[in-house]
């Protein structure tokens, strides 16, 4: 471990990488403390700058960077404004909100700030323990598993994303799958579904469905509800930034808890940073002495550093399948991978063997990435802040502008942008619809991969019998039956997410 | 009938086609030899259909009970009057517009015109700021992307 801890710190102390970690989180804090606009829409804006840096560790570090910095950017608006950017950090405003409606808008900072950095480093030294063990693992399993794991990965989501509506994200994650098959895959080399179009011929562009899944979307209804993108301005002064010795010691205990929780959430397929910070929240507040636990949502520092820490954990925990296993379990991941498969680099358990640096330069990242968010960002929230008060009128226009501009660059075709007005209206139906769209965009990403798999098994077994004759295979299909049909986990967690919040992590 | 449902009903129309075109037209195509293949380039396609049409199914029928309005979307249907409808579709008209012209009209001309047509459609009055501001920042954004990304974007309109 100490050997890859080297290559990593050799790959990622390297000039160009230090300045991609604070360019990627000093993005992701701006664009992340805008209310509306969640990490999933920033990543997919990002995705084209970083592709062409063409060096695939330097790319990484970016996104994660920016992923980093939009939770953080996040919790910023929620604590401000009440107005949480993103659904990971609504239970972030219960306590923090008080807190700075009580003048303590610099301490509620501070904390939230030391929070995710532990909850951040923790989780990226528990990444470091468990991913090379998973992996090694995960060396073992057969075509035959990795088709299971993935229907797994993908029935977790679908349970997961719908609360409550599964049959709604199962269709999604079809419409996905479907979409995948469309154009020439270069298992079968011949055309499929492209209805005799050639700009069908290679497929849907990823970047141009991830902009119109999430960007465009949340984009067009900033527009329609001028209500969702508050302007704040900046009603509370951001003085004192301290907080004393006796509140370290209340939270101390409250951030170690949840680092783990939270990464381990993070960890399943589907759950991620929203059910982490709630649980996270419910779990510390019943722990939490009967004196204290009233303290709870009217700005308790426990309150605020149990979310913050458990997902910042959570982020970093959902690393843990896209390295090892190459499964995304969250929209984000999902980008992320699909940022990954264009640099030519397929994340999976031969990443730790095949590429080591950039498997470890992303962990060396995740540290650097914390550091800078808690010197460099927490003194600059102040200035930062002022992002807030940017007109609409200028700002939408830019989102729009970013959303097409991106997926223009990925594929230099302007029937491309055409093709994301459309995607980006059908979009904004089904989300009115409440089909949620992260389980389509990860079956669009994971479709080929998925029938790789499938086939070659089919291929090695002459038929179906793969699925009966390798018992772990069976067991792991199973289990994807079983999420599907007792699908009551999420609602229980889900029901109390709410208001102007962007969708997922 | 509910949105969904009908949303859950144009899926469906598109699983069939999809699932008669993997049924009834790919596998013409197929090579003999292929056809001795346990899998075809059809076979997950037909899996991916079947499915996809039970589960359209189970939401146009309301099988599955939707619990409550599923709430990590704050879309709200019920509220669809009081929104800005009018302002989103010109913004999209004008994207659609920006794809059109972008080519013919170069770059520049184009990204200004829309970042200030939106603008000026999202209620922006004060036209002398927002002309100049648009303008610096496309030139920027054209500078970055095409100095530091290296990607050609042609900065002027076809006949310059």
């Amino acid at each position: 471990m100490l050997e890859g801890l080297l290559i990593g710190l050799g790959a990622a102390f390297s000039f160009q990488n230090i300045v991609m970690v604070i360019l990627g989180c000093l993005i992701g804090t701006f664009i992340g403390m805008l209310p509306g606009l969640g990490p999933m829409s920033i990543i997919a804006i990002m995705i084209p700058v970083a592709i062409t840096i063409g060096d695939p560790s330097a790319a990484l570090i970016l996104l994660a960077g920016v992923y980093y910095g939009a939770i953080f950017g996040g919790s910023t608006s929620s604590i401000l404004l009440n107005a949480p950017g993103v659904a990971g950090t609504v239970a972030t405003s219960f306590d923090g909100y008080p807190m700075a409606r009580r003048g303590q808008a610099g301490k509620a900072l501070t904390v939230a700030a030391i929070a995710s950095f532990a909850g951040g480093t923790i989780g990226a030294v528990l990444l470091m323990i468990f991913a090379p063990a998973l992996s090694t693992v995960a060396l073992l399993f057969h075509s035959a598993e990795y088709f299971a794991l993935m229907i797994v990965g993908l029935s977790a989501i679908a349970a997961f994303a719908g609360s409550g509506n599964v049959a709604k994200a199962v269709l999604m994650t079809l419409l996905g799958l479907m979409m995948a098959t469309v154009g020439e895959g270069a298992l079968f080399n011949m055309p499929r579904f492209t209805m005799g179009l050639m700009d069908l011929q290679s497929g849907f562009s990823f970047i141009t469905l991830a902009m119109a899944m999430f960007a465009l979307p949340e984009a067009i209804f900033l527009v329609m509800n001028p209500a969702r993108s508050v302007q704040g301005g900046n009603k509370n002064d951001i003085k004192d930034l301290r907080i004393s010795r006796e509140e370290g010691r209340q939270i101390a205990p409250v951030i170690g808890r949840q680092s783990i929780q939270g990464f381990f959430i993070g960890v399943l397929p589907g759950a991620g940073a929203t059910i982490a910070s709630f649980l996270g929240y419910a779990v510390e507040r019943n722990l939490a002495p009967e004196k204290e636990q009233k303290e709870f949502g009217k700005g308790s520092i426990k309150g605020l550093a149990a979310p913050e820490t458990a997902n910042n954990a959570a982020c970093t925990g959902s690393f843990v399948p896209l390295l090892t296993l190459g499964i995304p379990g969250s929209g984000t991941t999902a980008i992320l991978l699909g940022a990954l498969i264009a640099l030519n680099v397929t994340p999976g358990p031969r990443l730790m063997s095949d590429s080591p640096e950039i498997f470890w330069a992303v962990i060396v990242s995740m540290y650097i990435g914390n550091i800078v968010l808690l010197i460099l960002n927490l003194p600059l929230i102040p200035y930062i802040a002022k992002v807030l008060t940017i007109p609409r009128t200028y700002l939408i226009p830019f989102i729009l502008f970013f959303t097409l501009m991106g997926s223009y660059i990925g594929q230099n075709n302007s029937t491309e942008l055409l093709i994301l007005v459309g995607f980006g209206v059908c979009a904004t139906i089904l989300k009115f619809a409440d089909y949620p769209l992260a389980p389509l965009l990860i079956g669009f990403i994971l479709g080929s991969m998925l029938e790789d798999n499938f086939s070659r098994s089919m291929q090695l077994y002459d038929g179906v019998g793969f699925i009966f004759e390798r018992p772990m295979t069976l067991g792991l299909i199973i289990l994807a039956m079983v999420l599907i049909v007792l699908p009551s986990l999420r609602s229980r967690f889900s029901k109390k997410i709410g208001g102007d919040v962007a969708e997922g992590d | 009938m509910q949105l969904d449902r009908w949303i859950a009903f144009v899926i469906l129309c598109i699983s069939l086609i999809y699932g008669y075109a993997a049924f009834f037209t790919m596998d013409e195509l197929l090579a003999p030899f292929m056809r001795r293949n346990p899998i075809w380039p059809s076979t997950f396609p037909k899996i991916l259909s079947v499915l996809a049409v039970v589960t359209s199914f189970v939401i146009l029928f309301r099988i599955e009970r939707p619990i409550e309005k599923s709430s990590s979307s704050d879309m709200d249907l019920s509220e669809l009057k009081n929104y800005k409808i009018k302002e989103a579709i010109i913004l999209l008209a004008l994207m659609v517009a920006y794809a059109l012209l972008l080519r013919p009209a170069g770059f520049l001309l184009s990204t200004i015109s829309f970042l200030s047509l939106g603008g000026v459609v999202l209620g922006e009055r004060k036209i002398y700021f927002l002309i100049p501001i648009t303008a610096l920042a496309t030139l920027i954004i054209w500078y970055l992307v095409q100095g530091v990304l290296g990607i050609f974007l042609r900065p002027l309109p076809f006949f310059l």
